[in-house]
């Protein structure tokens, strides 16, 4: 292997390359940006990228992959402050840090949860930078073994996550997923195209629903609501104290936690085609099987923040694997990077093998430039976040209405559709019933996420499979059992069973009183009703396109069959029984306002958005909420107000992003912001 | 120092420059304007990459340079950003879509959702690609410029959909009466290229660029053998052999020397149609309808004037490979080739479709 040969002097010249004062300048102004725009809510790379594209066109290489890199490192680091301190998943990197992070912050531990995160977050880019520089010489081959069942079997064993995940009646939490999994199957089937509970009439839905819309409404609408009603800070406590330090003996006490889920999120990263979307979910799995008291989780166990945020930046360099060596971009700013590549210098970068023999220095420069850039943004990010943190002191309903806004534009972006303001409000409804019924919320987002890759690897293995055992016994099973899948599927099958066994020890939720049969009831019976309309829609896909009636006749027939179950056992059970929870049951003294009349300002934006478009609605609302809701004087009033305006639009124009028009933008032309 | 400048400038300029958008432009001088080009794909793909190179390319050369962004209105396979561009018409001469094959394939076979017309708008640019077929080692040995050896064989394909660009490969393998079996539902041909390398597919095509970047290492270590071209269009309508390919026989030479391949008759014709409207006219920039002459004038002027380029040919090459660009009125006629198919033709692939993939388009 005469590659190892060359591997150490492109290393020295990838250091070579990286340290000049322009390629750090570059480095920092990328580093900048990043944390900038991946404080906002579903506004990650891609955004990014999309900002600094224009420029790349004949830049230098070095310095177009530092301002690159640079912003593309720091994504998953600074998304941590709306995952901890608002309970928002600032993209899918950062969703499994919402579970532990968030009551951290509620508890008044913020600086603390924040800085354990970016502590963690840093060494697991550092880890995974080390990792690669070895491993990608040796990447292609493993890579290529990773064949459809071999990512099928990964993906399956993502999902078994849901396991852990599941709450205290593991029938609910894969009830959850199998919910998840049939919201991820509406539109077009990704084989003949067939429409899955869509019209060509209602065009919105054709495409399904994005992960940006389903992760914020699932997650982050009921958090604010539930905050709103309370009428106070996000904090109980009143000082935050200083919780940086804290942190940071937190990551050092569990190091070696910390290491091991470096690892787990580059090797996941590598894998072609899952990319970051289970990474989170593995590494959190890991960090409560490997905890002996498991009885802190989800009530603010540092641990739980520790795993995620030490696999998600690892994630990002193994990420770099796909990307580099076959031109198979791992998620969408990956794709972007690609694409930028060819646009540096006078195009020498190209993707693909080439990078390994000709550019092996530019190969080493990006994978060290990744961790350099983690280093520079954690250390950005752990002197912000005693000041970020001090605005779970804030009355939250001061807060509240900005942050509707910002997720109100991010979910907007994803598609550029009223629609998806729609979109946000309905998956926000059916996450806040979630939390009501103690409903795992994260097992319904995981089965979001993985219905896709399930589904098509399920797909590609089954024909690929048919096509091989015609050919020979031998070469079928060649295929389908290979080491890596039976080595998989032991794995998945004792961390289902291991994961059930836990799952009533974990309320990653917290507590949760029963009382009451019908409301818990109603909300069984219309999620059966889903799935039974999801069944029937499915079972009338014509039989040529069979295959895009395969899964979800499969996944909503064990929804439903569990749903039957529930419906028995709640007949058979006292309304004590923690299967008919209620968060609505004894906690009408801590709400000082009911859930409707709070929901009511959001779907009163959302109602004026479609008649004015969203700058005149947001103006409104503001102007209404700060006054009547919030109680501040009409200068407060209208100062927050055009500060919220102001910023918004701002954001759009460095962007270059358009916002939701209504019905009045249609009867005249208004200039921008308005129109 | 100065693109850092420019950079940290952008956001400022940015700002000012949505202001005025608004305005209406006078004449045909666009110095402070955006012009927004919609792409209706995602970021990721081939069309954003065409796109992004363009767009500098544009800003530079257009009459008071213009800032020119990018905008992506992924869904539905394009069908979407389409249907958008049709409800557009000429306001300020600020707006440039950008269709491709997969925008074209569906328009030409009737499909329900496509609610576009290509004839209402005004292409100011058009250009075009080539695409490279290619075998496995073991298989490829056999290839001995007909597919007569390869017919016994059953060959695994990664296919991203019947009625995408894939059908010229599907199409053209069947016609040379191999027993292809097609993985429906591939998401990209990078995944396609991927599946092949690891072994589970067994056939594959790129188009030119991809097959120049990600082949033909693997052809150099006998991983892979190329089988055929799809060939590049003559201005008399033959096909032959692609430039930037000349030593890849195309895939009517290989027809003419395979037994029971004709290159005449309905599935020849149906195939050379598909051919012409899905890749020597790929991807075209269009105005919208209504738009007047003065500011078409102006898009055209920019883009002559990139093609004039001194080094236009060596950065195209790297990045879209050596294949024409037709500006203004060649555009025109190159959208012509790209949206005329017979309805013999069209009829022939729709039986096809049916019969081979049960993809049933009324």
């Amino acid at each position: 292997m005469d590659i190892f040969v060359d591997a150490l002097p492109a290393l020295g010249q990838a250091w070579q390359l990286i340290l000049q004062p322009m390629v750090i300048g570059y480095l920092m102004l990328g580093v900048v940006m990043g944390l900038a725009i991946g404080i906002f809510p579903g506004l990650g790379g891609i955004a990014g990228l999309s900002l600094v594209l224009p420029f790349m066109f004949g830049l230098d290489p070095i310095l177009g992959l530092a301002l690159m890199v640079g912003m593309v490192a720091v994504v998953p680091t600074s998304d941590t402050f709306a995952s901890v301190l608002m309970g928002i998943p600032g993209s899918s990197a950062s969703q499994a840090t919402v579970l532990d992070g968030f009551p951290m912050a509620k508890k008044g531990m913020a600086a603390r949860a924040l800085s354990a995160a970016f502590a963690s977050s840093l060494f697991g880019g550092i880890v995974g930078a080390f990792f690669l520089t070895f491993f990608i010489l040796i990447a292609r081959p493993i890579v290529l073994m990773f064949q459809s069942p071999e990512l099928l079997m990964v993906s399956a064993f993502g999902l078994s996550m849901v396991g852990i995940l599941a709450g205290r009646i593991a029938i609910k939490g894969i009830m959850a997923a199998g919910l998840g999994m049939l919201v991820a199957t509406i539109g077009e089937g990704p084989f003949n195209g067939e429409l899955r509970m869509s019209s060509y009439d209602y065009p919105y839905l054709i495409d399904g629903l994005k992960l940006v819309i389903v992760g914020l409404g699932i997650f982050a609408i009921p958090e604010i609501i539930a905050l709103l009603r309370q009428d106070k800070a996000i904090s109980d406590k009143a000082s935050l104290g200083s919780g940086w330090y804290e942190g940071i003996k937190d990551w050092w006490a569990n190091k070696w936690l910390s290491i091991r889920c470096s690892l787990i999120g580059v090797t996941v990263g590598v894998i072609p085609g899952l990319g970051g979307s289970v990474v989170d979910w593995i590494a959190y799995g890991h960090t409560v099987q490997t905890t002996k008291d498991k009885s802190g989780f989800g009530k603010g166990e540092v641990r739980g923040v520790i795993g995620p945020e030490s696999s998600n930046n690892a994630k990002e360099g193994g990420g770099l694997v796909p990307t580099l060596l076959f031109g198979i971009p791992g998620s969408g700013s990956m794709a972007i990077f690609i694409g930028a590549l060819s646009l540096l210098g006078s195009g020498e970068l190209e993707v693909g093998q080439v990078m390994l023999k000709n550019n092996l220095n530019y190969t080493y420069s990006i994978v060290w430039l990744l961790a350099l850039a983690n280093v520079l943004g954690t250390i950005l990010c752990i002197a912000l976040s005693t000041y970020i943190a001090k605005i779970t002191n804030i009355r939250f309903a001061l807060v509240a209405p900005f942050v509707f806004m910002i997720i109100a534009f991010a979910a907007f972006q994803s598609g550029q559709n009223l629609m998806d303001l729609v979109a946000l409000f309905s998956i926000g409804l059916l996450g806040i019933l979630m939390r009501r019924f103690d409903w795992s919320r994260p097992a319904f987002l995981i089965g979001f996420v993985l219905a896709n890759p399930v589904e098509n690897y399920a797909n590609n293995a089954n024909q690929i499979a048919g096509i091989r055992f015609r050919q020979s016994l031998e070469a079928g099973f060649d295929y389908i059992a290979s080491p890596i899948v039976l080595t998989l599927i032991v794995i998945t099958i004792l961390s289902v069973i291991v994961g059930l066994r836990q799952a009533k020890n974990i309320l990653a939720e917290g507590e949760v009183p029963s009382g009451g049969k019908r409301a818990p009831l109603i909300f069984l019976l219309a999620v059966t009703g889903f799935a039974l309309y999801a069944l029937i829609d499915a079972w009338l896909i014509p039989s040529y396109a069979f295959v895009d009636a395969i899964f979800p006749l499969v996944i909503a027939s064990v929804t439903v069959l569990c749903g039957a179950i529930l419906l028995v056992q709640m007949r058979l059970k006292p309304e004590t029984d923690i299967l008919f929870a209620d968060r609505e049951k004894n906690l009408s003294e801590e709400n000082r306002y009911g859930l409707w009349v709070t929901l009511r300002w959001f779907a009163g934006l959302l109602l004026l958005t479609s008649l004015l478009g969203f700058i005149l609605a947001l103006a409104l609302f503001l102007l209404s909420f700060f006054r009547l809701r919030a109680g501040l004087s009409w200068v407060q009033t209208t100062l927050y107000s055009a500060a919220g305006i102001g910023f918004m639009c701002f954001m759009a124009s460095v962007l270059n992003r358009d916002f939701p028009p209504g019905l009045l933008q249609s009867y005249m032309t208004l200039p921008w912001p308005l129109g | 120092m100065k693109k850092l400048t420019r950079l940290v400038l952008g956001a400022g300029v940015a700002a000012g420059l949505a202001a005025a958008a608004s305005l209406p432009a006078t004449a045909a001088d666009f110095s402070g304007k955006t012009i927004e080009w919609t792409i209706p794909f995602s970021e990721t793909g081939g069309s954003a990459k065409w796109a992004n190179f363009f767009a500098p390319l544009i800003s530079e050369h257009m009459e008071g340079n213009p800032t020119v962004v990018v905008k992506f209105m992924p869904g539905a396979g394009s069908t979407k950003g389409a249907n958008w561009f049709q409800g557009q018409s000429h306001t300020d001469g600020l707006t440039m879509f950008g269709s491709s094959g997969s925008t074209q394939f569906p328009y030409l076979l009737g499909d329900p959702r496509v609610r576009y017309e290509y004839k209402d708008w005004i292409p100011v640019m058009a250009s075009g690609t080539g695409g490279v077929a290619y075998l496995n080692a073991e298989d490829g040995k056999l290839f001995d410029g007909t597919a007569n050896n390869l017919k016994g064989k059953t060959f695994i394909y990664g296919n991203q959909g019947a009625t995408r660009l894939d059908l010229i490969p599907a199409l053209a393998w069947k016609m040379l009466g191999m027993k292809v079996e097609h993985v429906m539902g591939i998401k990209g041909r990078g995944d396609g290229r991927k599946m092949f390398e690891s072994g589970e597919a067994t056939i594959d095509y790129q188009t030119s660029s991809s097959f120049l970047k990600s082949v033909t290492p693997l052809v150099e270590e006998g991983k892979a053998v190329p089988m055929m071209t799809w060939g590049a269009l003559a201005s008399n309508g033959d096909i032959v052999r692609d430039p930037t390919f000349p030593e890849i026989p195309t895939f009517k030479e290989v027809c003419d020397a395979t037994d029971g391949c004709e290159t005449s008759g309905p599935a020849w014709d149906a195939w050379k149609a598909f051919f012409i409207a899905g890749f020597p006219s790929q991807k075209i920039a269009f105005l919208p309808a209504g738009t007047p002459q003065d500011v078409v004038d102006a898009y055209v002027k920019a883009f002559n004037a990139i093609a004039a380029r001194s080094d236009f040919a060596e950065i195209s090459a790297k990045r879209l490979g050596k294949y024409p660009m037709y500006v203004g009125d060649d555009a025109q006629a190159a959208l012509g080739g790209a949206i005329t198919v017979s309805d013999s033709a069209k009829s022939y692939v729709t039986d096809w479709l049916q019969a081979d993939f049960g993809v049933s388009l009324n």
